[in-house]
Order: structure tokens, then sequence, then C-alpha cells
């Protein structure tokens, strides 16, 4: 099938006016470093520098932490819930106001298309901090007092680190329940995607947010260490890699402090030879190449019915062949560019590994523009369990295909993974949905669709997944208190 | 008559000729239903509490090897018990209560000699132990519906979250309260579907043993329950770091000796455990009173929630 040519549709980057370098936001405003470390910001779709960034150390954690506190015991632990959502109220407002200056930014930051930006990540941030904000006032009917007749109340300061895939997103979901608790947080966004972080601290600041209820720390991993291991954070939320979410786990044994981990994934997209193929392409395509398969749950095996695999990868290839790979800022880009070069060092020595371990590899064949960090979408078929590109997240476009004979052989191969985050189910006949469902060990099973996600709905892992849930009333759990155990 | 009671008796000097020498109980572990003694052939002394101190058993001293056997009982058997109906599930623990009023006095009595207790302190603490039991049994089927729920999505379609049972559980049990705190750590494990290796109290065992008799006489399948006695501090540190033990419950930390909870914390975290620490402030860990009506944390700790996404269409 050939591909339409559609005309260049480039949105607009006026809307976004990006600082040449910017400082840290603590205690209200924005303050240079104690140090003097910076590294710059680039749009890897093009590699342009677009700014550069404060890399925190230690002082600077230890004065985002202090302003937490202050703030913590005074002017926002003293409002009342009711009053307390409605600066989550006026967040969420600003937010739908400057959402084009948000996907905008977004998108050059991260180089995921602005159709995922501005119809995904801004639209579901600003739905997380409205969501949130009627719970601020509500948390007693919250049924998150276990019995133990106490209120919840607040555990103190927060510290969060967040991942580079769904920037501004990711900050809704730390930040929007940790606020609605009556918590304060310091939090780091990613080295490769703090800009969203840095225009969101000006939100708070038109948002008059009392100061020092956020802070917002830009670094490296050595800054998420730092902070992580500050004696004055009560809590840790962390969303990233399952290897550092085990080091978060190791750091704070022996501890009080409190964590919540939503680390990686090899979800299974099991498609059955009754499920409506061309809806279970769609499914697939949605669950491994949305956002450049940067995605935690990403659908990154394919479990196919072996009566029908043939046909699905044959429909698969067709559909792959039409989506378009390139400039994010173009209004019908599919696919855009791989966030970091290191990120694309990761997924070409993947599928390498692919390659040499026997699976056999297909490429849409695409062209890849000269500049920047970009991958085809890449599917391996011949795929067997003890493959490394069956077990081993990629994070990136790259899709394994295994196939299956019978429901019982699809559930322990979707279940034969350290990871427990997310798992597809295709198929037409409603008890055996429910079926899976009740036998695939994962936080989140999406049937006859993929990678759907909402403010009310808990998202999280079992395994080495991560443990907490985020959204709905089980996601405001992790940031309370209840008196009954601390 | 109480095996206590008895020996006491035995051991009078002027029994006459129609003495009759008491049948001794050997204290096992109990692991996949069966049991069995440690296979490191080891016993330690067990003595009561107080200053009689008197000689009470030898128990099993639990080795590793039993500890990762048990593990392998425990998940041989979660996958039956976690998709048994939430009613069979509630009738299973009632079950367990209504056995352990058949036993009281046994109960009693080694409560009695293992906490150095009056008998009427002691059977009050049965007492307890056995309501706690239908305490946990009324839960089964109602865990889902406080816990989960339908979500409002902004979307067509149909989302419900519920919880499931985590896996395979470690425990600690408390080290003073040898049945009471034992049953509030292990009802809360499996009322939700959970199977659970259990390291008993170290110097006050025999509780637990007894316990194991009723519940393999009781509708509890073989492996949802294995007990292992022995030295705390030599065992929990393979279950920490056990690869295919999903949670770990450390209440018995609290006065275990030569035991760090933070060094347990840190192995579980190499697959990411579960972790219900023990009570208490900063590093140390106290003993809660078991007394008190629980709450839901202790069953919340080994419960994951899964949401379930579908299109709603015509």
């Amino acid at each position: 099938m050939a591909k339409f040519e559609y005309a260049p549709a480039p949105e607009s980057r006026a809307v976004v006016n990006i600082r040449p370098s910017y400082g840290l936001f603590i205690g209200g405003e924005f303050v240079e470093s104690t140090g003097d470390s910076t590294f710059k910001t680039i749009s890897p779709s093009s590699e342009e520098v677009l700014a550069e960034i404060t890399e925190a150390g230690e002082a600077d954690i230890d004065l985002a932490v202090r302003a937490a506190r202050r703030a913590f015991d005074g002017p926002w632990g003293r409002l009342s819930g009711a009053e307390r959502g409605k600066y989550l109220f006026r967040i969420a407002r600003i937010l739908q106001e400057r959402a084009r200056e948000f996907a905008v930014l977004e998108t050059l930051d991260n180089g995921k298309p602005i159709k995922e930006s501005r119809d995904v990540d801004i639209p579901l941030a600003a739905a997380h901090f409205f969501y949130h904000a009627g719970w601020a006032d509500k948390l007693e009917h919250a049924g998150l007092s276990g019995g133990s007749g106490q209120p919840p109340r607040p555990i103190g300061v927060v510290g969060q680190v967040i991942p580079w895939n769904f920037p501004l997103l990711m900050l809704s979901w730390k930040i929007a329940p940790a606020l609605a608790a009556g918590n304060t947080v310091v939090l780091k966004p990613s080295k490769t995607t703090p800009l969203t972080a840095l225009l969101f601290a000006e939100v708070c600041q038109q948002a008059d947010l009392p100061a020092g209820v956020v802070n917002i720390i830009t670094g490296t991993g050595r800054t998420g260490a730092h902070l992580i291991r500050h004696p004055g954070v009560d809590k840790i939320a962390f969303t990233g890699s399952t290897e550092v979410g085990k080091d978060i786990a190791r750091s704070i044994a022996g501890t009080r402090k409190r964590a919540t981990l939503e680390l990686g994934g090899k979800a299974a997209n099991i498609v059955f030879d009754d499920a409506a193929i061309d809806q279970a392409v769609e499914g697939i395509v949605n669950g491994i190449f949305f956002n450049q398969g940067h995605v935690c749950c990403a659908g990154s095996r394919l479990l196919v019915q072996e009566n029908v695999a043939d046909d699905v990868i044959m429909r698969l290839k067709r559909r792959l062949q039409t989506l378009r790979l390139g400039d994010p800022m173009d209004k019908n880009t599919d696919v855009g560019a791989i966030n970091s070069a290191a990120q694309l060092a990761r997924i070409r020595e993947m599928t390498s590994v692919g390659e040499a371990e026997g699976a056999t590899r297909w490429s849409a064949p695409c062209a890849l523009p000269e500049r920047g960090f970009w991958f085809a979408p890449t599917i391996f078929t011949g795929v067997s369990q003890a493959h490394r590109i069956a077990q081993e997240e990629i994070f990136g476009p790259v899709l394994s295909v295994l196939t299956f004979r019978t429901p019982q052989e699809a559930v322990a191969k979707a279940n034969n993974t350290p990871y427990g985050l997310s798992a597809g189910i295709w198929t037409e006949k409603g008890s055996r949905i429910l079926w899976m469902a009740d036998q695939l060990r994962a936080g989140v099973v999406w049937a006859n669709t993929f990678n759907r996600f909402d403010p009310t709905s808990p998202f999280g892992g079992y395994k080495e997944s991560g443990y907490g849930r985020e959204g709905g009333r089980h996601g405001l759990e992790g940031y309370v208190t209840t008196g009954a155990t601390r | 008559m109480s095996p206590t009671a008895t020996r006491r008796k035995a051991a009078e000097p002027n029994a006459g000729a129609d003495q009759r020498i008491e049948v001794l109980k050997t204290y096992k572990l109990y692991i996949g239903g069966a049991f069995p003694r440690s296979e490191s052939g080891r016993t330690y002394e067990i003595h009561a509490a107080g200053r009689s101190g008197k000689f009470l058993a030898n128990a099993a001293m639990g080795s590793r090897k039993d500890a990762r056997d048990a593990v392998v009982a425990a998940r041989g058997a979660f996958g039956k018990w976690a998709s048994a109906t939430a009613y069979n599930r509630g009738q299973v623990l009632y079950r367990v209560a209504e056995l352990m009023e058949g036993r009281r006095a046994q109960f009693s009595a080694e409560v009695a000699a293992a906490e150095g207790l009056t008998p009427a302190r002691a059977d009050k603490v049965v007492s307890q132990s056995i309501d706690r039991w239908v305490w946990y049994a009324g839960w089964s089927d109602k865990l889902a519906q406080v816990l989960g729920g339908v979500n409002p999505v902004a979307g067509p379609y149909f989302n419900i979250s519920g919880p499931e049972p985590t896996g395979v559980v470690a425990a600690l049990a408390p080290q003073r309260s040898s049945l009471l705190g034992l049953v509030s750590v292990l009802a809360p494990i499996i009322v939700s579907g959970n199977t659970t290796v259990v390291l008993t109290s170290e110097h006050r065992p025999l509780p637990a043993v007894t316990l194991a008799e009723v519940l393999a006489t009781s509708d509890v399948p073989a492996g949802v329950i294995n007990l292992i006695t022995g030295r705390t501090a030599e065992v929990a540190p393979w279950l920490a770091s056990h690869q295919d033990v999903n949670a770990i419950d450390l209440a018995g930390a609290a006065d275990a000796d030569g035991l760090s909870w933070a060094d347990l914390e840190r192995a579980a975290a190499e697959n990411l455990k579960r972790v219900l620490r023990p009570a208490g402030n900063d590093a140390d860990a106290v003993e809660p009173d078991w007394s008190r009506t629980p709450d839901l944390t202790r069953m919340k700790a080994y419960l994951e929630t899964k949401t379930v996404w579908h299109p709603k269409g015509r």
C-alpha cells in the first residue's frame, strides 16, 4: 500500500519562549545554583541546543528540601483541604490555558510527535491536577484509614524523580496526588527533558502557590540519588528503571522512609485467532510504537496465536509501512525521534543482540533524517523466550514476536518475565478475556485496547515492575499516613 | 491433659506402681502439609519462660534448605489457593478457629509455658487467637469490594480495579507473642490468597507447632502455610534474599537475637519484595500489642491492585 503524500504541516514554535539558561526553582523563585555545574538540553530531532540547565548539587538539594519543609510546617500545612484543592484547580486550568505552549515545548525537548504531546501528554497532565484537586478536601472519604479511625495525614516532604518519556505527564502523576494529600515536593525531572518542568514552575508562580510547596531541581542521575538519600525527605516517588528502583529500595532499608516505585516492564500483547485482527494490529502498533516505544508499559512482546501469526505479521508489516517517521513538530508525524544518543545506542545494542541470538529482524522502510536520533519501527520474528529481546526492556520501537497455541501457554509465556506492569488481550470471547485477565500477573490489563491512561484509574506493577499505584483512590495511599503504622 | 501438666505429674517422686510414663511429642517442622524433621538433623532446647526455665522439648532447628523447600511448597500451593473462591477461603480460615477451639486446653498450657502466663491469662490469649481467625475469615469476600471499584475514566471504557494476592510471603513471626502474634501475622497473609513460609518465634515455637497440627487436619491445603522453627537470624536472610518470595513481614525482627531488619530489607530489594517493616520508630523494632483489634494494614501489605480496561461499544 502506498503512503499518502502529505504536505508538511509543522506546528509553530513561536508559542514558546525558551530562555538561554535556567536556574533552579526553590522556595517559589528561580535561583542560581550554589555550584557552577551546568549541562545543555538538546532537541533530539535536530540536536539543536535548546537551553543551558543547572546541575543541582548537594547544597542546592538541601536548600530545596528545607524550603519544602518550611512550606509543610508553615503555610501549606495550615491550609484547609478545600483551599489546597483550589490551588490544584488553578494549576489544572493554567495547564489547559497554556496547553499548546506546553505541547510544543515538550515535543521540542523530548522528540515525541506533536500530535501525541498535544492530544495525550498535556491534556492528561491537566486532567490529573483537576482530578486530584477534588480529593484535597475529601481524603477522609477515600477509605484510606483502614479502620484505624485516624483521618489520613500527609507524610511530609516528598522527593520525586521522573523519567524523560512523558516529562510533564509524569510530573503531574507525582505532584498532583502529593499536593492534594497535603505534602510538599522536591521534584527532579530527567536530565534530557527538563524544560516543561521548569515551565511548570512558572505555572506555580502564576497560581500563586505558596513558596516551597513545589521545588524543581534539575540535574543528572547523581542529583536524583542525592535527593533520594537526603535525610529530610520522608517519602520517595520514583518512575524509571528497575535497576535504579532496586537501588532506591536498598538505600531506604532500615529507615522509616517510604517509597513508591513505578519501574520497567516487558508487556505481552496477546492476540487470539478470534480477535478482530485489524483492530488488534492497530492495538499492537499503538502498544509498541506510541511514543517511539519509550513507554514502561509498552506492549513490547507480541504473543500471537500460531494459526493466525502469518496473517497478523503480514498485516502488521503493511501497517508499519504507512507510519510517518520524521519531524516531531509536523502534525502528521506518527513516529518521532529517539530521546537521546544514549537511548539510541541502547536500542541499537539490543537489536544487534536480537539478530546475534538468531531472531529475524524486519524494519519498516523509511528514510531517517540526517540529524538527530532516529530508529525505524522494527519487529523481530522467530523470538524464543530465552532471547534477551524477549526478557529485557528495550524502551524503543522494537517488537518481539512469539507464538502460542493454547490460552494456558499464552499465560505461561506472558508471565515469564521478572516484570509485571501491563498486558494486552485481543479476543472477541468475553469469558476468555476475564479468565486471561485473572491469570496475568500484571497491574494493568488492557483488553481489546492498549495504552489507555486516566487519572481515575490506578496504574502500577507487580513483581519487579515496582510497588504502589498512581491514579485513582489507590494512588492517594502512597501520600498519606493514617497513624496505624508509620 | 496438657503435656506440661502431665510431665510435672510424672516427675512426682511417690508415684505408685501404676504410674504411667507419658508419651512426649516430637516437635517438627511443617512443610507442604508434612511434618519433617530439619534436613540438617539439628534440634535446639526449648525452655519455659520465667524463673523455672524448665526444659519443655527439643524443637527442630530449621535450616536454609528447609526454608527453600518450604518456599517451593508455598509456590506450588499458590495458584490453587489464590484462585479458590473468597467464600471458600473464608470457610477454610473459619474452620481453623473451630479446630483450635477443640484443642484449647493444649494451646493454653503451651502458651502459659512459653510466655510465662497464668492459666487464666493464657486462656484469654487463646480465645483472642481463635477470634482473630474468625475476624480475618470474614474479610475474604469483602476485601475486593472495600479495596476495589469501578473507575470513571473519561472515555468509552469499562475500567475496574481489584486486589489480588502478591504471591509467596515470608514472615518472621513475633518473638514474644507465640500464638496470638503468630495468628495475627499469618491470617492476614493467607486470607487474600497468598501462601506463606513462617519462621516461628525462636524461643517460643511450641504453640506454633501445635497450630501446624491443627492446620494439617483442617481444610487449609498443604503448602499454603509452612512453619519453620529455628534460629530467626540464621534462616531469615535466606528468605529475605530468596528470588521466588514476593513479600516479607518483618514483625518478628523485634527482639530477635542477632538480627538486623535493615539487612533483611536490603536483601529483599534484590527482587523488589514488598516489605512490611516492624513497628517502631527509626531503626527500632518493637513488638506491638497484638490484643488490639487489627485494621487493614497487614492485609493490604500483600495485595496488588489490578486494573482491567475494556472498550464499550455497540
